[in-house]
């Protein structure tokens, strides 16, 4: 088995926009252009860069949830594009996704139980009774009771919803997952919490995470190693102490500095 | 030198529920030139003070008690067309969410422009030669004044609030979590653009956050609240350097270091409640 459990080579991904008078024109923005990336097993590459850097283009065709103009994903070895639509399918239990809006990546008309349960009613796994079950401690695994399962998601606030997020990602027992921003949404204080959870998830599971964020000062507490990304590109990549001792790159200083709390108060 | 804005025991209820206090007892005050940050959680208070202050709160909420004085005076004898005229001519309010809080059918340089003529009666060539002024003072391209508010990125558009707030010159400045919505990298600049204006129109800024990061950068003075209440106060030296309440270390401690030293502490509510807590 390769020390990989999720590989990228050179994907490209390329927006049309509308452009000059009347819309007639058309341009080409570059989202992702010669991405490569690789993630070990039971680690964290976290994705870093600003807005509009990619990052979240990335997690998706990662995941393939948007085709791609160029380039391979190869999940365990296998070229995600070359398996049938059935196959991939049932792979994508092993791949999953945790959102970053917990208000909008909940579907309001469905009850909390529903929500984690859905994941093992397409994949079919267990009977009625096997995924009761599994929602049920999975829920209680992220810190919610058995009594939530009948509530709707707008009687939770945004940690919580944030925590059925995670419930319903992990209850299929995934290998890969993409977290995009899942923190930048949330309190200060929440934010220590859910950090805290994935990282404990992480070794009891042996989840292999990709972290999408903009928020160095998160990375540095998650993170095994980072990719900076800026205009589609990787700019720069290594462990997370190299980057953050030694940043190469200027556009990487730049992030660095920008991280609020440096003025000092003593004296 | 003399407060700016002074809120003397604000409490706070729903009107239905008199009893229950979601501001409770908030005493602060602003100089002119100074930043006071209210840090607290989602829930503490800080952004009902803020409404109070500018008197936009809702009708289903009622002040019971305290007061709040501008220069001096007491906002609550002010009819409903003075406040009118306070609120954007002398105390400028920028909100949180840039995407939500401007008008998507208009353009930026009318919704600038709007204070200005409602409060300055400016017209004309006048009014379009202060619109580009403004826009060139919080760093936006004075052509972008035709765009809308959705050709424009988050950071911009948070821009254009602090250009629109800035608009008639006020004597202060309420912001409430101006960057909480931004990159981090787009934040830094916001802040920087705030505390620049700030010294160099000698506003008293209002600042509410719950980032202990964004209160090391910007500001004097620091508020801590929890579940209403005022828990602590200083200055931001005294506060981050010593803090004396449990709260605001617990608070402290969740803040996410960029040097990775310090591990991650989520707040301990149990802990709180039986600790004691110092007066």
């Amino acid at each position: 088995m390769s020390e990989f459990i999720l590989k990228a080579r050179d994907l490209n991904k390329f927006y049309t926009q509308r452009s000059g008078r009347f819309g007639f024109g058309t341009t080409q923005v570059k989202a992702l252009d010669n991405v490569s990336l690789e993630l070990r097993h039971s680690s964290t590459l976290a994705v870093v860069g600003e807005s509009g850097s990619g990052k979240s283009t990335l997690a998706r065709c990662l995941l393939q949830l948007q085709p791609l103009d160029g380039g391979s994903v190869f999940f365990l070895g296998r070229d995600l594009a070359d398996l049938p639509a059935k196959e991939l399918r049932y792979q994508r239990r092993y791949l999953q996704m945790i959102f970053q809006d917990p208000f909008a990546s909940l579907n309001p008309r469905m009850k909390v139980g529903e929500i984690v349960e859905e994941g093992l009613l397409i994949h079919g796994l267990g009977n009625k009774d096997e995924r009761f079950e599994k929602a049920l401690n999975m829920l209680k695994r992220v810190g919610l009771a058995e009594v939530d399962m009948q509530k709707y998601p707008h009687e939770f606030s945004g940690g919580q919803r944030q925590r059925i997020g995670i419930a319903r990602a992990l209850v299929l027992s995934p290998k890969v997952v993409v977290c995009d921003e899942p923190v930048s949404a949330l309190d200060v204080s929440i934010q220590a919490q859910i950090i805290l959870l994935l990282k404990e998830l992480q070794q009891e599971m042996s989840l292999s995470y990709i972290f999408i964020s903009h928020d160095l000062r998160v990375v540095r507490h998650i993170a095994d190693e980072i990719a900076v990304m800026y205009q589609g590109k990787i700019v720069e990549r290594g462990s997370v102490h190299e980057v953050y001792e030694s940043p190469k790159q200027q556009y990487t200083q730049n992030l660095l500095k920008a991280i609020p709390g440096q003025k000092s108060h003593r004296g | 030198m003399a407060e700016l804005l002074k809120i003397e025991a604000l409490t706070i209820c729903p009107a239905n529920a008199p009893n229950r206090e979601l501001v409770s007892n908030v005493s602060l005050s602003i100089e002119p030139g100074k930043t006071t940050c209210v840090v607290g959680e989602s829930g503490s208070g800080k952004s009902l003070t803020a409404l109070s202050v500018m008197g936009l709160l809702s009708k289903q909420l009622l002040q019971t008690s305290g007061r709040v004085l501008f220069k001096g005076q007491d906002l609550a004898d002010f009819s409903a067309e003075e406040m009118r005229k306070i609120r954007g001519r002398q105390i400028g309010m920028i909100f949180q969410e840039p995407m939500t809080s401007l008008n998507p059918v208009l353009t930026i340089g009318y919704q600038i422009g709007e204070p200005l003529t409602v409060h300055l009666g400016l017209k004309g060539d006048l009014l379009k030669e202060k619109v580009t002024a403004l826009l060139e003072q919080v760093g936006i391209p004075a052509h972008r004044a035709n765009s809308y508010p959705d050709e424009l990125s988050g950071g911009q558009r948070q821009r254009v609030m602090i250009a629109m707030s800035i608009a008639c010159a006020p004597l202060m400045l309420i912001a409430d979590e101006p960057t909480t919505a931004l990159d981090v990298t787009v934040q830094a600049q916001i802040l920087t653009l705030l505390d620049s204006l700030k010294t160099s129109m000698n506003m008293g800024m209002l600042l509410i956050t719950h980032d202990f990061g964004v209160v090391a950068d910007v500001a004097d003075d620091v508020v801590v609240m929890f579940r209403g209440e005022v828990v602590e106060a200083g200055t931001v030296a005294q506060v981050l350097n010593n803090p004396a309440h449990p709260y605001t270390k617990a608070l402290l401690a969740c803040v996410p270091d960029a040097e990775g030293k310090k591990p991650l502490k989520p707040i301990d509510y149990a802990w709180l409640k039986n600790e004691q807590v110092p007066t």
